[in-house]
């Protein structure tokens, strides 16, 4: 972009062309194998495709996409029980933008909204907050989504919530935890070289939660920010890792990352949220993988104070979107792809997300 | 005093309907009395352009303009890359009971001056009013006719574009975009970004009057850029290539899209233009558009390439390259 | 995923702060970060500023990347 007047400090920095040859030559200088490494963070797989980094890297680096879009994972379920709220007259739905396309077993958002319902697309879940307050004579649920990142934003919302004593504010909660998915896809067996760890998760989390994936299982992570220059930097790191045979977890993205985190925001998800058992789109079932609203906060919570029910349905059986968020699997070997599944009719999850496998993979194999 | 609104009653063709039409629209508009059923217009000419647009916005007045500004600039811009003279326009009102006559009038004014300003005539109009409800606020629909002077025919086709040839845009990128939806509120941001709504028409003609090399021309509305590159490729059957540190961007609209996941690409326009000009007449054409507030910060940001796969790759900020894909559907705040 | 950049602060007031990313102005709730005044830069996530940016550790993290392209640059 030409920059006008001021430059985006911690932004262009990072997109510094000159760096950015200078890094990929020293890729290329280094690595000396294969080596296959993971993006968890569907943020890292946005960047990636933004920036074109595939076509800077030697092609014995391999980048897979894991399963860190939130949009990706959550479940039909979640999806179908947010429209069945739509349905009710008294509900005003606020949600993020990322969710208003995923499908669930019969419809989504976006086609509720078109048939009436009230759903209204938010930046913040204090936004929806103070929809709340607007409308007293209607209920308001936020759909909450998202990994450790975005979670304490929900908790302290609903702490405000309560300090306000608001009785028509809920909370539909799909918010999952990082790790348990990312020791899911070491168990499943995917070869992997290392992780591209997710740089916002950890800024919250802190880089020692990623320790047991070295100790335990022996692949290296690398807690990378979000520019060009943040991915290439921890590619080589992660090369070097393989290299010297020394899995570990380093912080590349030491401007934002901690080793404990951010204390703060630990304390609020731990006032407002436990762990539970929690389905992933493409995994089915992963214990303690998610997040669920503490009982002293059930008032606030859309599944306890107005329990609705929903068809299981399984998702299409031909979608391989499950092996595609394990990496097992690449796109062009799922049999609905391009066929019954495209960016604009999406059957699978991983089309859906812009950041998901499947869309991406969509718009640079067939442009 | 009691806000003035439209009722059912302006839509029912009596009395106050006469009034509505006389005092809001053929008063500003320079429309003379008698109101007949049909303008009768005197073009002399071979080929005639003629369009039409229907517009809606929300909020209907924003940073920059309203409704009414953009039902001008939006036909007359549409007349105007085809390479054609922009003379008579029409505009039809569908108003929800209730509406603001004030505002009513507002936009009614607002279309006057845009229309003087790029030199058209509003000769004929309607105006319907529908049930509280029924319709958000206002919706516009103009059509548009112009002269296509000799010699511009191939413009609107793009047949006689080669590789080689290469691209040029007027502006930055998103203003009207991220107006629009600074204006809306809900978003929890507020910005200085103004709408770049503006007829082009004037600095279009000078550009088709001086340059023998103009090969296409397409306004960067909906679907922005991306969009308006990838019907290109289809039209030509070949690839383009441009270079991401080419194209303008206003800082404001840079950190909305970073901040939202929006790409300014994609982004929608109501004041920029594509041009494809013949190799060699590229510097030309910045010079002309330069000389124009409507074009002072023009670029040339990439060219026509040889690509039977017909894609739109873009040299990033970073020097790798990524495929520019056609949009698909509007482009939604994410957080992920 | 989490999707977030750096923007400055502008104001504040209370636990709420106007900041800037790139001259477009968005609330930022400060309640999960301490010590924010004017100037300073934090990472903001679906409204809330997750993270306050070491300017001390970008400035490092750059100077380390400068030295070891061009000592790659010299060897060449």
């Amino acid at each position: 972009m030409i920059l006008t007047e001021t430059h985006m400090k911690y932004i262009d920095e990072y997109r510094d062309r000159d760096l950015i040859m200078k890094l990929a030559g020293q890729i290329r200088r280094s690595a000396s194998g294969n080596y296959t490494f993971m993006e968890v963070c569907g943020g890292h797989t946005a960047a990636i495709r933004r920036f074109g980094i595939p076509s800077l890297l030697p092609e014995n680096i391999r980048l897979i996409s894991g399963p860190g879009c939130p949009v990706c994972v959550t479940g039909t379920d979640f999806i179908d029980k947010a429209i069945r709220y739509s349905e009710r007259s008294d509900v005003i739905i606020a949600t993020f933008g990322d969710l208003l396309r995923v499908p669930g077993s019969e419809s989504s958002l976006e086609k509720m909204k078109a048939l009436g319902a009230d759903i209204r697309i938010f930046f913040s879940g204090l936004a929806a907050l103070e929809t709340a307050r607007l409308n007293p004579e209607k209920k308001v649920i936020f759909l909450g989504i998202g990994f450790e990142t975005t979670a304490p934003g929900t908790a302290l919302t609903v702490i405000k919530a309560a300090q306000d004593n608001l009785s028509n504010f809920f909370v539909l909660s799909a918010h999952k935890i990082m790790p348990p998915a990312m020791e899911a896809i070491l168990k499943n067996g995917t070869a992997l070289d290392g992780f591209i760890c997710p740089g916002h998760v950890s800024v919250i989390t802190g880089s020692s939660i990623f320790i047991f994936i070295p100790e335990k299982y022996g692949t290296g992570c690398v807690i990378t920010g979000f520019e060009p220059v943040d991915i290439l930097q921890a590619i080589l790191m992660l090369i070097n890792q393989v290299n010297r045979n020394d899995p570990s977890v380093e912080i590349q993205y030491k401007r934002a990352v901690t080793t404990e985190g951010n204390s703060l925001a630990q304390g609020f998800m731990d006032d407002v949220f436990e762990k539970c058992d929690a389905t992933w789109r493409g995994f089915g079932l992963i214990r303690s993988s998610g997040l669920a609203l503490k009982g002293r906060y059930e008032r606030y919570n859309a599944e306890y104070e107005m329990p609705v029910k929903t068809q299981h349905r399984s998702e299409n059986e031909l979608c391989i979107c499950g092996d595609i968020l394990r990496g097992l699997k690449t796109p062009d070997e799922c049999p609905l792809f391009n066929n019954i599944c495209t960016p604009e009719n999406p059957a699978g999850a991983c089309m859906v997300s812009n950041e998901g496998a499947c869309n991406t993979w969509f718009k640079y194999r067939f442009a | 005093m009691i806000k003035k609104i439209v009722s059912l009653g302006h839509g029912s063709g009596g009395k106050q309907t006469r009034e509505l039409i006389r005092e809001v629209f053929a008063g500003n508009f320079g429309m003379s009395e008698p109101l007949t059923d049909s303008a009768i217009l005197n073009i002399a000419c071979e080929r005639i352009a003629f369009t039409t647009d229907s517009y809606v916005v929300d909020p209907l007045f924003f940073p920059g303009g309203n409704i009414g500004k953009l039902a001008v600039c939006g036909t007359v811009n549409d007349l105007a890359v085809s390479g054609a003279r922009p003379l008579y326009l029409s505009a039809s009102f569908i108003i929800e009971e209730g509406f603001s006559l004030e505002d009513l009038e507002a936009v009614a004014v607002s279309m006057a001056e845009e229309a003087q300003k790029a030199g058209v005539k509003i000769v004929t109009g309607d105006t319907k009013v529908v049930e509280k409800g029924k319709c958000d606020g206002l919706f516009i629909t103009t059509s548009g006719t112009g002269i296509l002077p000799a010699g511009r025919e191939y413009i609107s086709t793009g047949i006689r574009i080669r590789p080689g040839d290469k691209l040029i845009i007027n502006g930055p990128l998103g203003n009207h975009s991220i107006a629009v939806l600074g204006a809306r509120n809900n978003l929890s941001f507020t910005t200085t970004v103004v709408s770049d709504c503006a007829s082009l028409n004037n600095l279009i003609e000078s550009l088709c009057d001086k340059c023998s090399e103009i090969l296409f021309m397409r306004d960067l509305t909906r679907g922005g850029l991306a969009g308006v590159l990838n019907e290109l490729v289809q039209i030509t059957g070949t690839g383009i290539l441009i270079d991401e540190n080419r194209i303008p961007v206003d800082d404001p609209v840079r950190g909305a899209c970073e901040m939202l996941g929006f790409d300014p690409l994609y982004l929608a326009n109501e004041g920029k233009i594509l041009i494809v000009a013949g190799s060699g007449t590229e510097s030309e054409v910045l010079k002309i558009l330069r000389s124009d507030p409507l074009g002072s910060i023009s670029e040339v940001i990439g060219e026509i390439i040889p690509d039977a796969r017909k894609r739109v790759i873009m040299n990033s900020v970073t020097g790798g390259k990524r495929i520019v894909d056609m949009p698909s559907g509007v482009q939604l705040p994410r957080i992920c | 995923m989490c999707l977030s950049i750096p923007a400055r602060v502008v104001s504040l007031e209370g636990c709420m702060a106007d900041v800037s990313a790139g001259g477009t102005i968005f609330k930022a709730n400060l309640q999960m970060v301490e010590n924010i005044k004017p100037g300073d830069f934090v990472l903001l996530h679906a409204g809330f500023a997750i993270q306050k940016i070491s300017e001390e550790d970008a400035v490092e993290t750059l100077r380390l990347l400068q030295e070891m392209s061009d000592a790659i640059n010299d060897s060449d």
